[in-house]
């Protein structure tokens, strides 16, 4: 058995998450040896720290019932510092404008030669050959699958499944948030106002949308994957963004009528990364409705290998950042 | 632009090579030729139906060869556009001069609006058309909805173009 040190910075819905499928997968974790220790949790304000390991169970009741997951007064940076253990997972809020909190911790993860697995765009968006370039000089793992795409592989896809290939584009619906919208709004006739409202009052849009709905969020993991996949050094100022804030329940008809659907579609190649509401055919695999996510990787071998799946959810992003910890401690 | 024509033949040796050579000799592009030899007419001809693309200004000295060389054509069905897509825009559509929009896109010679729906719900609303292009073939499609992009951009209208697999640019 092998007994991974763990911290888990950033206890929000992912964060907590990851310590419920810790716990949900203890047995298949111990089936192919490996024993996943917290030794610390930092939320916002507070910190729980035990090196023996703390009790996930207790914490995770303890978080929803009072809103903090301890009483240290540890910061996340300083635990990454401090606290003697092998893999950070950073879920911390993402921070657009300037990585924010989440940057700190990767390059302070690297800096003690730790592995680290994240769901956060932020950092990876704004300031990726800086964070590679920390975690290769450290020697350290560094995997991110959750950041793009929630649940569904794509970045495992391309580099592991799909080694040998050469990708030449990828496209599809990276954020459900729109995808619920314009589904929605086909669907209702409805425009886009109302759409909105329900998706807040479902909790499917934050209170401010602008992140999700002018397409940032898709800018971020189109950033991402053109770093990861095509090799660019690419921020966020090379990709062109329209949103979806003009689109009009006559247009969803009319594009029907003609056999499309509209989607808020991100697009990399090797010429251009471009986030824009597209004409999809009805019948073509990025026709998902509803929240959902879904990727097409065009690739010289196996031409187009099209996933499709949950974006978002604290469960669902969990499994990719359970995915890539077992990844790493496997072999 | 793409041409099918069937012609027919005299049954005697060389005049397969004899109608092709003017497609040739024009930069047509042959696409395909079935020699129905078995169908010999009550003329005692040959049918042979060719397809072929071709530029339009070449396709009258084309046929005015084969007149020449004595090949009888029975009919001739020109397509010129045989790319279709289509595109949606979003905005003050009519009032920054749709006419304008649709003639930009016709007189590039290469494609051309074929169908327009237009949905004005409200006054002062943005209004919504769906546009359909046909043009003479795929890098001319993405040419034409390249150019309607630019124009939405100073008529601050949005277009919302078909995914890239479906333009099949990939």
């Amino acid at each position: 058995m092998k007994t991974i040190r763990v911290s888990i910075i950033g206890f929000g819905a992912v964060g907590q998450g990851v310590a419920k499928v810790i716990l949900d997968k203890q047995e298949y974790l111990e089936s192919i040896g490996i024993d996943f220790k917290v030794v610390a949790i930092a939320d916002s304000r507070t910190a729980a720290i035990d090196t023996n390991g703390v009790d996930l169970a207790a914490l995770i009741a303890r978080k929803n019932k009072e809103g903090t997951v301890g009483t240290e007064k540890l910061t996340g940076l300083k635990i990454i510092e401090t606290i003697d253990h092998d893999l950070v997972v950073e879920t911390t809020p993402t921070n657009i404008v300037t990585g924010g909190v989440g940057l700190e911790n990767m390059l302070m993860a690297f800096k003690r030669k730790r592995n680290l697995v994240t769901s956060n765009k932020g950092p990876l968006a704004m300031q990726y050959s800086e964070l590679m370039e920390a975690a290769d000089a450290a020697g350290s793992k560094f995997l991110f699958e959750a950041t793009v795409g929630g649940a569904m592989p794509v970045l495992n896809l391309a580099r592991d499944a799909l080694a040998g290939n050469k990708i030449t584009n990828v496209e599809g619906i990276f954020n459900g948030t729109c995808n619920y919208i314009l589904t929605r709004m086909m669907e209702e006739h409805a425009p886009y106002e109302q759409m909105l409202a329900e998706a807040q009052e479902l909790g499917y849009a934050e209170t401010d949308p602008t992140y999700d709905v002018e397409g940032i969020d898709t800018v971020c993991k189109m950033v991402i994957l053109a770093n990861c996949i095509f090799g660019m050094n690419a921020t966020h100022e090379d990709v062109t963004v329209t949103g979806i804030t003009k689109i009009t329940p006559e247009a969803l008809l009319l594009a029907h009528n003609d056999g499309y659907v509209i989607k808020l579609i991100g697009e990399v190649n090797d010429s251009r990364i471009n986030v824009a509401p597209k004409l999809v055919p009805i019948d073509h695999p990025l026709a998902v409705g509803g929240s959902l996510n879904v990727a097409s990787v065009q690739t010289d071998l196996s031409g187009p290998i099209t996933v499709t799946g949950r974006g978002a959810g604290s469960i669902e992003t969990a499994s990719a950042i359970l995915s890539d910890m077992i990844s790493i401690y496997r072999n | 632009m793409r041409v099918s024509m069937d012609i027919e033949l005299k049954d005697i040796p060389g005049q397969l090579l004899l109608a092709l050579r003017p497609i040739s000799e024009f930069k047509g592009n042959l696409i395909s030729v079935v020699h129905h030899h078995e169908k010999k007419t009550p003329r005692g001809t040959i049918p042979v139906h060719i397809v072929f693309e071709t530029k339009p200004d070449n396709l009258n000295n084309i046929i005015s060869n084969l007149e020449d060389s004595d090949i009888g054509i029975v009919h001739i069905d020109e397509k010129r556009y045989y790319e279709h897509g289509a595109v949606i825009l979003i905005g003050h559509i009519v009032h920054t001069d749709i006419q304008d929009t649709i003639d930009t896109i016709d007189n590039t010679g290469y494609a051309e609006v074929v169908d327009l729906n237009l949905s004005m719900p409200k006054v002062k609303m943005s209004s919504s058309a769906s546009l359909k292009i046909d043009a003479l073939s795929k890098e001319h499609l993405a040419s034409a909805i390249e150019l309607l992009r630019g124009i939405a951009k100073k008529k601050d209208l949005l277009v919302i173009e078909p995914i890239k697999s479906e333009l099949g640019a990939i």
